[in-house]
């Protein structure tokens, strides 16, 4: 196994040869080297299942979480080549800055839920949650971040572009049907959702199987089409916004939870 | 930047440019063509609907004689511009032809790049008006395919009455398919409480849609080759398979 060795921009890819046994996955193998043969190498791991979004690394140049992929997907003696994330600085080996998410995350306005109903409580129904119950999965392994080329090809474009794991966020809270933020024109404008050119990279390398594309971006991009560019949609709202208002709602505002 | 991809990742973008290169190229030749876009009864859907007086087979003759170029120009902008601003094929030429990017983790060929955030491919985002025309021209393909079933007024079925049943069915399927009609009907709502038929359309369209990616690859590849066998028909170099009743 060839592994990325390094600190910020300076490194190589160093051979490890190491017995594996049957059942290991490339993480295994990642700390059976760390234990037998280089004790400084650096990598970020924790659950070892899958769930914590941890692991993740380039395979082969695959974007893959290391837990999941099983040495048994190569032919015996193959060279299997492990290398860090490259959409994101690197700190040491295999190890990442990924802070660009974090710092992204922060600039998504919270969910605002709606007034309670008059028996002070709020209701979602089974089909609603079923539709944002698929976004919910994601595991924030970034790795359809990496894949994406808009940030990983185009540095320059990452102040203005939030990436497919921020629009999956967004279309959970867009489609939420308890809340009252409109996020559309910060979609487009702050968020960058234009650049996405749906090329779905992003779904084929998301280890929770979320259809990133279809179901979160596609959505959010008509949704945006009807609040921007859609000439009929425009002028019905014109229209609306010259007829008479609308009747004040019945239920009196109820004092909103702590937190979302 | 050199990729450490191994596999064959160039194969899907070959495939894509042989594919859709080859669909381009013979319906540029066949809708320029002005012939044998007709062999009674079928209309190739190319051709379909003819809205020229000196169409063979006029369906809407607001044309007037006048028009002695191919019918097949004045209509070919609409399943044109479904095609192009469709979800599925801009994943697939944006990576095919503009190789942006060619494959998954496999680097751009262009320095820049600024997604549809520009014209012309703002233009992308009015979708579901082709989407609409498109649909329209349906019920023009609807026709032709029952028009295909009578043979000098007698019911029969001929192998160009079999393809133009399946060439409506697929581009049926492939509209119905679509990201945006999937919106159109319901996917715009954040609650389907108290909304239950557009639900119902909704999760209909959202099945559909999960494989849009086959009905546009064999609408695809069924409209080049039903046009093909009218055209070999009309040529004289095929003869039709057909039961009449």
């Amino acid at each position: 196994m060839k592994i990325w060795r390094g600190e910020g921009s300076a490194g190589e890819h160093v051979e490890y040869v190491v017995p594996i046994d049957a059942g290991m996955v490339v993480l295994d193998v990642v700390h059976r080297i760390q234990a037998t043969h280089a004790p400084d190498l650096a990598v970020r791991w924790n659950c070892k299942a899958g769930k914590c979004g941890s692991c993740s690394a380039e395979v082969n140049g695959a974007p893959k979480l290391m837990c999941m992929t099983r040495m048994s997907e190569f032919a015996t003696g193959e060279a299997i080549t492990v290398s860090p994330v490259r959409t994101f600085p690197l700190i040491k080996d295999l190890v990442t800055d990924v802070s660009f998410n974090y710092e992204k995350a922060k600039t998504i306005p919270p969910f605002k839920p709606k007034p309670k109903d008059p028996d002070g409580k709020r209701r979602m129904y089974q089909e609603d949650v079923d539709r944002v119950q698929e976004f919910h999965k994601c595991i924030e392994c970034f790795l359809c971040q990496d894949v994406c080329h808009v940030i990983r090809d185009h540095e320059e474009n990452k102040p203005s572009f939030s990436g497919p794991r921020f629009f999956v966020r967004l279309a959970a809270l867009e489609m939420h049907p308890l809340d009252t933020n409109d996020r559309l024109d910060l979609i487009r404008a702050k968020h960058g959702l234009g650049f996405c050119n749906i090329t779905k990279c992003c779904t084929e390398v998301c280890p929770e199987d979320i259809h990133i594309t279809d179901n979160a971006i596609i959505p959010l991009k008509e949704r945006v089409v009807t609040a921007q560019y859609d000439p009929i949609a425009w002028a019905l709202r014109r229209i609306r916004r010259t007829g008479p208002a609308l009747p004040a709602p019945s239920v009196p505002p109820s004092k909103e939870p702590p937190s979302a | 930047m050199v990729p450490e991809r191994r596999d064959l990742w160039w194969l899907e973008p070959l495939v894509i440019v042989v594919v859709l290169g080859t669909f381009v190229l013979y319906s540029v030749y066949a809708g320029l063509a002005n012939a044998n876009y007709f062999y009674e009864p079928y209309l190739s859907p190319l051709y379909s609907p003819c809205i020229t007086a000196n169409c063979v087979h006029p369906h809407l003759p607001i044309v007037g004689s006048y028009w002695n170029l191919s019918p097949a120009i004045l209509i070919v902008a609409f399943p044109l511009a479904f095609r192009v601003t469709c979800y599925y094929y801009r994943r697939s030429y944006y990576r095919a032809f503009f190789w942006a990017p060619p494959a998954c983790a496999i680097p751009d060929a262009r320095k820049s790049y600024a997604g549809e955030t520009r014209f012309p491919f703002l233009i992308q985002n009015l979708h579901r008006y082709a989407l609409i025309f498109a649909t329209l021209l349906l019920a023009f393909l609807w026709w032709d395919t029952f028009l295909a079933f009578n043979f000098n007024g007698r019911f029969g079925i001929g192998l160009g009455s079999l393809l133009l049943l399946t060439n409506v069915v697929l581009l049926s399927g492939y509209s119905a398919s679509c990201h945006s009609l999937r919106y159109l009907v319901g996917g715009y709502l954040d609650s389907f409480h108290r909304a239950s038929l557009r639900y119902r359309l909704w999760s209909w369209a959202n099945w559909l849609n999960a494989r849009h990616a086959r009905w546009a690859w064999a609408s695809l590849v069924v409209v080049g080759l039903t046009d093909l066998y009218i055209r070999l028909l009309s040529m004289g170099v095929l003869t039709d398979l057909r039961i009449v009743f």
